[in-house]
């Protein structure tokens, strides 16, 4: 009886411990990377990774497929830029100007597309996305075609001196911890438990009294301000923002990532990122044109890993004795 | 009287599923809704939950009217149905199903800020539902691997989790074991003793035993109403409901 108890025990210990030792290799990983690569690169890649697991928070754990996310990730990079330039306002502060306009505009968009489901959810988030997109294109503070360029990256907290990379990197670097960490809060919640029992069965939902209305709402508008996070980090690391955050090929970009990665596993947009961004890069110095071989990619991905990359690894048997399938489901 | 129904009427296209149908359910009553397939008795319960929106009629529950109420608003009034094809949440366990019904009424549902231990205060309330419909050895089973009996015990469990005033349980016996029906029916007997049943259900001997009050549906429209006794020896009920005379 003891014996059965403690090796049930050991079972359910060995998940943890390898999970444990995977999050701290990664972590380690990713403290280490601006040795082996550019560091703009690499934070190319954590905007776009915070950006899609932000995303996924819709996707994978609401089951709200939204086409209209580059709103947000543009818009929040318009926002932090301008507040920086124009107002002189620090990082830190100019950050949370992109997440509260992000916010505000997730709650524009989403109090409309949650009355409709399915495609016509994503039609009405890519209409209102167009619309942000042409006031983007005609207002004043965005500078059009050229954008907001030569936005100051400042000190942070008025100490920390962003303009030097390796400063800038692992800001960068524990902006997005905080962003996952975020994230996986919400998903294991309550409230996430309701995000999932909606995802499950949204007519039970409603007849056990929830007002499925608000919580698509309140998931909504959490997943935009986290995309404004990346978005606002986006416009820092790269100094500009431009029409192309704010483009809805951003917001098929996005969707591309996740589904590459893994709908519904925390890390899998994570991946997603980080293959579609090398790719881009890699390819833009060769002759292909990117867009087709990303669609190809794609494809094979698809048709290949239908869970996607991470999915699949969850899925294969070494996953399922590390304990992540379990993981996965919920 | 806790809910009542005047004038209930609901086309589709040119089709009227439900028509002039007039209905009172009473506290601490089952209440028996019978019909051949097709009378209307799931579009009646999906117009008093207000999952559906009448074409005509009037809907009143506990003294308020309720006919142009959001469904997730009347069901946290106290008016709580079970669906006909069975509802849970296939992927959460048998124990995060229950608990999922439980969080609301224990204010436990908007807190995204808190990790997911914090609904193991749920787990006592949880665990006293499971063991009342003889769920125990699946409490930590993902409800997608029940049996289709078993499920529809869950969402038993689930619906009474809210502690409504009123219960709407759609055909809730279809589909289960023997030991299974004797079961359910022993706990809507235990908790109409403090509210309102209202139960669609074809097993005859169970409508029997188990009802105080029966009302017939037939092309939409009630045929027959009164106790059991009474209605089965309608010669009506006895052609339509039964098909034939000496049913
Ligand atoms: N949403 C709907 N649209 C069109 N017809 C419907 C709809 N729901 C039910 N009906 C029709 O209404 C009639 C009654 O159906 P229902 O209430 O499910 O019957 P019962 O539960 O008594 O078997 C059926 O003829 C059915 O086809
Ligand atoms: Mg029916």
């Amino acid at each position: 009886m003891t014996l059965t108890f403690e090796l049930q025990k050991q079972k359910e210990r060995t998940p943890v411990v390898a999970q444990t030792v995977f999050l701290g290799l990664g972590l380690v990983l990713l403290l280490l990377a601006p040795l082996f690569f550019y560091p703009v690169f690499l934070m190319k890649i954590l905007c776009f990774a915070l950006f899609a697991c932000a995303f996924n928070l819709l996707l994978g754990y609401t089951g709200l497929l939204s086409f209209g996310h580059a709103a947000f990730f543009g818009g929040a990079a318009y926002f932090t830029a301008h507040a920086v330039k124009e107002w002189g306002v620090p990082p830190e502060l100019g950050i949370l100007v992109g997440v509260v306009g992000a916010a505000l505009l997730g709650a524009v968009i989403g109090f409309f597309a949650i009355r409709r489901q399915g495609i016509y959810f994503a039609m009405i988030t890519l209409a209102l996305a167009q619309m942000f997109y042409f006031f983007c294109l005609q207002a004043e503070f965005t500078h059009g075609e050229d954008g907001i360029q030569s936005v100051p990256r400042g000190h942070l907290f008025g100490l920390l001196d962003l303009s030097q990379s390796s400063n800038m990197y692992y800001f960068v670097l524990a902006i997005f911890v905080i962003g996952i960490a975020i994230i996986w809060r919400i998903i294991n919640s309550p409230f996430g438990m309701i995000l999932k029992s909606i995802r499950e069965n949204e007519t039970r939902a409603i007849s056990l009294g929830y007002s499925v209305r608000n919580y698509k709402l309140a998931a909504f508008v959490m997943s935009a301000a986290l995309t404004g996070l990346a978005g606002g980090l986006k416009a820092l690391v790269f100094q500009f923002a431009t029409l192309t955050d704010v483009g809805w090929q951003m917001s098929g970009e996005v969707i591309l990532m996740t589904l590459l990665g893994g709908i519904g596993t925390l890390i899998g947009p994570l991946f997603g990122a980080a293959l579609v961004v090398t790719l881009q890069n890699y390819l833009a110095t060769s002759e292909f044109p990117v867009t087709i071989i990303t669609g190809v990619v794609f494809m094979a991905c698809v048709l290949l890993f239908r869970r996607g990359i991470v999915g699949e690894f969850y899925n294969s048997r070494l996953g399922r004795r590390l304990g992540f399938e379990h993981r996965q489901k919920h | 009287m806790v809910l009542a129904a005047r004038g209930l009427r609901r086309d589709f296209g040119g089709f009227t599923a439900v028509k002039d149908v007039d209905l009172d359910v009473h506290h601490a009553r089952v209440h028996a809704l019978i019909g051949p397939n097709g009378a209307g008795k799931t579009t009646v319960f999906n117009l008093l939950t207000k999952f559906l929106q009448p074409t005509h009629g009037t809907i009143t529950l506990l003294g308020e009217d309720i006919t142009n109420t959001a469904p997730d608003k009347v069901a946290r009034m106290g008016l709580v149905r079970s669906f006909q094809i069975s509802a849970v949440f296939p992927h959460l366990t048998v124990l995060d199903n229950v608990r999922v019904a439980l969080q609301r009424p224990n204010r436990l549902a908007t807190q995204f800020w808190k990790p997911l231990s914090a609904l193991d205060a749920l787990n006592g309330k949880a665990d006293q539902l499971i063991r009342s419909v003889g769920l125990e050895k699946e409490r930590n089973a993902l409800a997608a691997d029940l049996s289709y009996g078993r499920k529809r015990v869950l969402e038993i469990a689930t619906t009474l989790a809210l502690d409504p005033k009123v219960l709407l349980l759609d055909e809730p016996m279809a589909g289960m074991g023997h030991e299974d029906v004797g079961m359910v029916a022993e706990i809507i007997r235990e908790v109409a003793r403090e509210r309102a049943v209202l139960m669609v259900e074809h097993n005859l001997s169970v409508v029997a035993t188990l009802c105080h009050h029966v009302t017939v549906l037939q092309r939409g429209e009630i045929l027959a109403e009164g106790d059991y006794a009474s209605v089965s020896d309608d010669p009506r009920v006895r052609t339509a409901y039964m098909g034939t005379e000496e049913a």
